[in-house]
């Protein structure tokens, strides 16, 4: 009954073998695939800490079965960027020191990522529009907040 | 100094270790192997010995052991500022270790506010230790007396001659003992004959050096609790019960038959299912058929909680502060004010469920955790599998934060106890509800607040009361499997302290007294009400009370809020912190309630200020509130904080940031749910926190220093001045008190509509 799920992770093709049609995107990325950074929050969607990118779009690995993302691209935040060439988001939340605990960073980075993509300009207002939802226990969103206004900057966005 | 023994422990080989995907796992074997080596050679972990504090290594580089840990907060930073200072080595050349019982003494874990204000004196005094036996073993080796040699960046010189601190010792022991104060956890200590640095002399202590755990939370390369692996590991997932109290009767084992290699383990009311793969733990325990016992209503209904509270029985009670004669001066009062205040039970909830690996073998243990108290979970597995400390490895490892006793101790205990049971190494994360539900609370309470006025005005009777849950029912630490879900349910006997808090005695108020009250729990075994430590344990219910209560003498005695709590302020330090707070806030002197916008949205602000073993914290907070849907905004914070000598600023001030919106969320929005029979409050739709929608703007921080003044803390005094500057601005902008949090939309409604 099992099925291979064949797509691409981070640029490099990967296959997952699923057992159980009903088990989310995010067990085969860490179980399986032993990727770190998109954390287990909730399970149920209310939080982002499990966001990836499939196909571009910001996902919660969470509730998407792993076989949905046959043939697509899923990005992690190790897909984003890396230390050697960091992703302006991921430089300004490391000039910010924004993580406190930072089990929360993936979801905020992986969102603001697609987001900035799509709307470079984003006003303030906006941004917060957009990441509503997400999460963060520590209470990092003022540093959030800049960070996100650093990285605009930086890519040719906000004022 | 003895003769000093070889210890081949260099950072690079440990550094090589961790590299490995199973950070943890591996260094846990390199520690090991490590130890093994230098066996006999290596003095016995114990904090008199100051190599259990600090080592040279061959390349020069110090280790410093840390035995309590850092979240987030800096604190390792600020340790490694500490040591290199007085050590005069170079910052970057200091690596802290913490968290591991393996390799550091048990300083309390992360614990009240103490990271640096208790945390850091041993390991200063270890560092300025070592130095002065290097200095000492440098005057012998260049025949250079002691006062003419001086020491830059590990290097001793003087008469022209110099020699480093890696010639003299590098890689090897000290061998030299320290002086223990006997104290184990936060307060464990050391006396050293050498003399600590002036904080005038201070180059390193005092600058923003950056964190050193940033890179791997955002590049996604750092190893959390959350992908500790071992091989021939299960996974785990605890099955709690749906109904608070309810134990499993009958568990339909073949319901899960068809899930591949899934397992249920149990023991008396201990229940779980293993599996090889996680996600098959996790929907064996989704498809599990368990038959529990009957509901037996152990809770009030939610809008008696407060009810609930007034009439119980008092367990214990304690008067903190009694000065002057309270009773006489109300009797002769020309006013006397009174109010109370209500807080609801909250939850850590922790960003994700609490995760723990434990290994348990017939005479050893090794247990990976995110607790942020491992030395104490270390001994709590010992306990639960009846072996001597000493046989039991604890690991600490990140994991999300915790703020307290989260669901950490509980998944450790949890963890060791599916080990033990199973015979195999077991992982456990919980579910989302298992971190919200399930968590130990912080308490729910009400604080009685009355105030004596004699003619003029002037307050001359003061008392304040709180009455609520005990703040220990359960103990602050997993030392003791007593204290866990898994030890109630295995039967062991509860152990419910009774404790409380005030106010700290803030107020020059002739006549006062304030003390506390506490009840029995709701369900005294297994309860998912039962209240452990949160953030400032009882720091931000009591002051959301007292100091909305001085705001309200402040307004009935027509005074302008700061200028009130300067009048009656007793320390300058106080004094100043106020005064800076209202200064950089741009602070408008008036009655507060007295400037009433119109339209919908009421504008206001607001004074807190609060104090926390020393350290003094004055919080200006500005708030709008939305007439229509009842929505507090505090869109702006300014917080004056003064914790004496601060080690390194930024460090701080994001300390400062996560408490206000930590505090922030606890005031508005967050209040554990719950029914007759159960705890309602399971996931972020039932536990809402603050959203970024709801963030300020901008947090404004004033950092005043103290260099004088030995450092007193800042993880959590923050918090405990945010309810009360929410509230008074809310009043500021309404004129109507809001006298129970959270300060919901539903009850700011209610009240602005009572008022109208
Ligand atoms: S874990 Fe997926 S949204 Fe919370
Ligand atoms: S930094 Fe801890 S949850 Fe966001």
């Amino acid at each position: 009954m099992a099925t291979t799920v064949k797509f691409t992770l981070d640029g490099k093709s990967r296959s997952v073998k699923v057992e159980d049609p009903a088990m989310p995107l995010l067990y085969a990325l860490r179980d399986d695939l032993k990727m770190k950074a998109p954390h287990f929050g909730c399970g149920l969607a209310q939080c982002g800490a499990c966001t990836v990118h499939v196909d571009g779009e910001p996902v919660r690995s969470c509730v998407m079965p792993a076989t949905a993302v046959k043939g697509k691209k899923v990005t992690t935040i190790l897909g984003l960027g890396t230390p050697e060439k960091p992703h302006p988001l991921q430089t300004a939340f490391v000039e910010e020191q924004v993580p406190q605990c930072g089990y929360c960073v993936n979801g905020w980075m992986m969102t603001a990522a697609a987001f900035l993509k799509k709307k470079p300009k984003a006003t303030d207002a906006e941004v917060r529009e957009a990441l509503a939802g997400l999460k963060c226990r520590c209470g990092t969103h003022v540093s959030i907040m800049r960070a996100i206004k650093r990285a605009q900057q930086q890519m040719g966005g906000a004022a | 100094m003895n003769a000093p023994m070889d210890f081949s422990a260099s950072r690079r080989e440990f550094f090589k270790a961790s590299g490995a995907l199973i950070v943890s796992v591996s260094m846990a074997g390199f520690v090991t192997e490590a130890l093994a080596e230098i066996g006999a050679n290596k003095p016995p972990l114990v904090p008199g010995e100051l190599d259990s504090w600090v080592a040279v290594l061959k390349d020069g580089s110090v280790s410093a052991f840390y035995g309590k840990i850092d979240m987030g907060h800096c604190l390792d930073v600020a340790i490694a500022q500490i040591v290199a200072e007085e050590l005069d080595v170079g910052f970057e050349s200091v690596t802290v270790f913490q968290g591991d019982t393996a390799t550091s003494c048990n300083q309390g874990g992360a614990s009240g506010s103490t990271g640096i204000s208790t945390g850091a004196k041993p390991l200063r005094s270890a560092a300025a230790e070592a130095r002065r036996i290097l200095v000492e073993a440098a005057a012998k080796q260049l025949a250079v007396p002691v006062d003419q040699l001086s020491v830059l960046d590990g290097v001793v010189s003087g008469g022209g001659k110099r020699v480093s601190y890696a010639e003299l010792i590098g890689g090897k022991f000290f061998n030299s003992k320290v002086e223990w104060n006997k104290q184990v956890g936060n307060f464990m200590d050391i006396k050293v004959p050498a003399k600590l640095k002036s904080p005038s002399q201070y180059k390193v202590v005092g600058r923003s050096f950056r964190r050193r755990d940033v890179e791997g939370k955002v590049f996604g390369t750092m190893d959390w609790i959350t992908e500790i692996s071992v091989p021939g590991m299960l996974h785990g997932r605890v099955i709690r019960p749906v109904i608070a109290g309810a134990v499993p009767l009958k568990v339909d084992v073949g319901s899960i038959k068809k899930i591949p290699g899934a397992k249920v383990v149990r023991e008396k009311n201990f229940l779980a299912v293993v599996a090889p793969k996680e996600w098959d733990a996790v929907r064996a325990a989704q498809t599990l058929k368990v038959e529990w016992s009957a509901a037996t209503n152990p809770y009030p209904a939610m809008p008696k909680l407060h009810d609930h509270i007034r009439s119980a029985k008092v367990v214990k009670a304690e008067t903190e502060t009694n000065k002057g004669d309270v009773d006489a001066v109300f009797k002769t009062a020309a006013r006397v004010i009174e109010a109370e205040y209500e807080w609801p039970f909250q939850s850590h909830a922790s960003m994700g469920p609490a995760c723990a690996v434990a290994d348990v073998k017939a005479d050893s243990a090794t247990l990976w955790t995110g607790s942020q108290k491992p030395h104490y979970a270390r001994d709590g597995v010992a306990v639960l599998c009846g072996l001597p400390p000493e046989k039991v490895h604890a690991i600490w490892v990140m994991g999300p934060g915790s703020y307290g006793r989260n669901d950490g101790g509980d998944a450790a205990i949890d963890a060791a106890l599916l080990s033990k049971l199973t015979g195999k190494p077991v992982r456990v994360q919980g579910s989302r509800s298992d971190a919200t539900a399930w968590d130990p609370k912080g308490p729910a309470s009400v604080h009685r607040a009355r105030a004596a006025l004699d003619a003029s005005g002037k307050v001359i009777g003061y008392e304040f009361i709180s009455k609520g849950f005990s703040r220990v029912h359960i103990a602050t630490n997993e030392a003791d499997p007593r204290d866990s879900l898994a030890g109630q349910e295995l039967g062991m006997p509860t152990n419910p302290v009774e404790g409380f808090g005030t106010p700290e005695d803030n107020y020059s108020f002739s006549s006062r007294r304030m003390g506390w009250e506490t009840i029995a729990p709701l369900l005294d075994r297994s309860s998912p009400l039962r209240t452990s430590h949160l953030r400032d344990p009882v720091g931000p219910d009591v002051h959301f009370g007292s100091e909305q209560f001085i705001d309200e003498l402040a307004v009935a005695t027509g005074e302008d809020s700061v200028a009130f709590r300067i009048k009656y302020a007793t320390k300058p330090r106080a004094a100043a912190a106020i005064k800076a707070a209202a200064e950089k806030a741009g602070w408008q002197t008036r009655v507060s309630g007295t400037a009433k916008s119109s339209g919908d949205i009421l504008s206001g602000r607001g004074i807190s200020y609060t104090e926390r073993r020393g350290t003094i914290v004055a919080t200006v907070c500005e708030v709008e509130v939305n007439r229509k849907t009842g929505r507090i905004w505090a869109k702006k914070f300014t917080v004056a904080h003064d914790c004496g000598i601060i080690i390194n600023p930024q460090g701080l001030t994001q300390t400062i940031e996560g408490n206000v919106i930590h505090g922030l969320s606890r005031t508005v929005l967050e209040e554990v749910r719950f029914d007759a029979n159960s705890v309602t409050s399971v996931d972020w739709a039932s536990y809402p926190i603050v959203d970024i929608q709801d963030a300020p703007l901008s947090i404004e921080s004033v950092l005043i220093n103290h260099p004088e003044v030995a450092p007193t803390g800042a993880g959590e005094p923050t918090i405990r001045s945010i309810p009360g500057a929410i509230a008074n601005a809310f009043f500021d902008a309404t004129g109507v008190r809001l006298r129970t949090a959270p300060m919901t939309p539903e009850r700011v409604l209610a009240a602005l509509a009572a008022a109208r």
